[in-house]
């Protein structure tokens, strides 16, 4: 009887719990329905159907004319800016986090608290200044006029969680490796590097997704669709035709679509990667 | 190092300069007011109602995202292997760009054609359905929603990363012992979680003022600055009302505040924790 109760209770929970799967699986996903759905819509048919019927037949000219616009030029450009940027991140942090790790310098420490203490910059209070540095070194609206702050916002963390992971690579490696003794750039190279490629991903990774979807900086510094960035695709077609919800949709499929096939393809290692976000603050 | 200097340390002390003056952008029209910017700012009414909406954003992001995110991880822990399939599609929100969420909402908002009104219309709640976004009265509470669908599954994850630390044993024995399910939750695992719980709650007060994307795409702040935050107003005073001075008050006024609750912060946790 207590038993059977108990079975009870139990069952009872486990469907408590489905129905939070649920109730949550809709709050995610009715959006991305909503959007999948409306953007194979025409556009008379968004407005004379209700958005909850399925569209009456495939409309594909909202892909189609999205694909003949600037598309490619955005997504070419975000390659390009996000590739450089981590790039540089990459290289920069981990020399930066090797010299924090095993040389000792002056004012070694200091210098790594404010890479700390830059972590937790607002980086919305450096725009302004960002913004007319920018303008009076003549970057503005180029594509390499994103690279330089893109790369100074990924640093700090990048630094610090590889700080973190090179403290963790015994020194004797260093000794085994180079029994007549190389040079810091040298040990750099052949060990420190080379030992560092799951912190390097995790780095890469997080900076990569981040400045992917950034917004705020490529809205300002730029301003021709020939040098903007794919969050910037969205926005412009946005402003250039306010009603057409079909095919702004298709521009919100188009431009999330990379990222999520990245995803769908190696889930763990970029959950690993976004969580290092988490080490912020 | 440079690059830091140039990009993050040049601009915050050139955020304080530009604070003291009196400057449209443009040319050489530059004026030094002294401290008149801030003194201004003191009584901008519009700045306190963005910071009273930055800090009501802070406290509903921990009190609504945090709660949710720990009861989704802690069913998806149980579920074990099966959750791949979920674990994914919860994820997606994540991947967006704030812009593409942004521009989604708008339309799921629509008062005319948007699926949210048009349900509710359509289940005989017409006096529900409303302009979410463009009226002051719930402009805030409506991009406060989507700030939480977005930002929901990163906390799902990182708890969820927590509970996986913990020791499967430790469960086990506690079991052995005669304790329910719900006395190991609260007893043990949540103990357990309390590091993760509380860089959480640290990392939405911070982000919370000094949050931006989503609001801007949204509303611009408005109707009325309804839902005017530090960032939104900073970024209208200066690239709408071209006051570089002034917006730049605003700049430093929100790091000023951050680098304050970030500081205070850390060192309550870290004295809980020594005490602990």
């Amino acid at each position: 009887m207590i038993a059977l109760r108990i079975r009870e209770h139990a069952l009872a929970k486990r469907g408590v719990s489905y129905m939070l799967a649920l109730v949550w699986l809709a709050v995610t996903t009715l959006p991305f329905l909503f959007i999948i759905v409306t953007s194979f819509k025409s556009q008379e048919e968004s407005f004379s159907s209700s958005v909850w019927d399925l569209p009456q037949r495939i409309d594909l000219s909202q892909y189609e004319s999205v694909l003949h616009g600037a598309f490619f030029v955005y997504l070419r450009n975000s390659f390009f800016v996000v590739g450089l940027s981590v790039l540089l991140i990459v290289l920069l942090s981990s020399m930066a986090a090797y010299a924090f790790a095993r040389l000792d310098f002056p004012f070694g420490k200091t210098l790594f608290g404010l890479v700390v203490a830059a972590m937790i910059v607002p980086i919305h209070a450096t725009l302004v200044p960002i913004y007319l540095l920018i303008r009076n070194i003549g970057l503005y609206d180029t594509a390499f006029a994103l690279v330089g702050p893109y790369v100074a916002f990924g640093l700090p963390i990048s630094i610090f969680i590889l700080t973190e992971f090179m403290r963790q690579i015994p020194r004797e490696l260093e000794e085994a490796a180079c029994l007549d003794g190389c040079g810091p750039l040298k040990i750099f190279w052949r060990i420190y590097f080379p030992l560092s490629t799951p912190g390097l991903a995790t780095v890469a990774i997080y900076n990569a997704v981040a400045l992917w979807n950034e917004f705020i900086f490529a809205y300002v510094l730029t301003s021709t669709p020939a040098h903007r960035t794919l969050p910037l695709a969205i926005w412009d077609f946005q402003g250039q035709y306010t009603s057409n919800v079909p095919g702004m949709l298709a521009v919100v499929t188009m431009t999330s679509l990379p990222l999520i096939a990245v995803y769908a393809f190696g889930q763990e290692r970029v959950i690993k990667g976004m969580m290092a976000g988490s080490l912020k603050g | 190092m440079l690059l830091l200097a140039v990009f993050l340390l040049y601009p915050l002390v050139g955020s304080f300069r530009l604070s003291l003056l009196d400057w449209n952008g443009l040319g050489t029209g530059a004026r030094y007011v002294g401290l008149a910017n801030w003194m201004h700012l003191s009584h901008d009414a519009v700045f306190w109602k963005a910071l009273r909406n930055n800090l009501l954003l802070a406290v509903f992001s921990v009190l609504i995202q945090l709660p949710i995110a720990l009861v989704l991880a802690v069913m998806l822990d149980k579920a074990g292997r099966g959750s791949r399939v979920l674990k994914l599609l919860y994820f997606l929100p994540l991947l967006m760009s704030s812009v593409a969420i942004g521009v989604l909402f708008k339309n799921v908002y629509d008062p005319n054609f948007g699926p949210l009104d048009v349900a509710l219309r359509a289940i005989g709640l017409d006096s529900l359905a409303q302009d979410w976004l463009g009226d002051p009265r719930f402009s805030l509470a409506s991009t406060i929603a989507v700030i939480c669908w977005q930002n929901i599954p990163f906390y799902m994850i990182l708890f969820l990363a927590g509970l996986s630390s913990f020791p499967a044993e430790l469960g086990e024995a506690a079991r052995l012992d005669g304790a329910s399910e719900s006395t190991i939750f609260w007893r043990i695992k949540l103990p357990h979680l309390q590091g993760t719980i509380r860089t959480a709650m640290l990392l939405a007060v911070l982000g919370s003022l000094r949050y931006f994307d989503l609001v801007f795409v949204m509303t611009g702040g408005g109707p009325e600055h309804a839902s005017e935050l530090m960032a939104t107003y900073m970024y209208n005073k200066v690239f709408s009302s071209f006051q570089l001075g002034y917006g730049s008050t605003i700049a430093s006024a929100m790091f000023l505040i951050v680098a304050l609750v970030a500081a205070a912060t850390m060192r309550a946790t870290q004295r809980y924790s020594q005490k602990v």
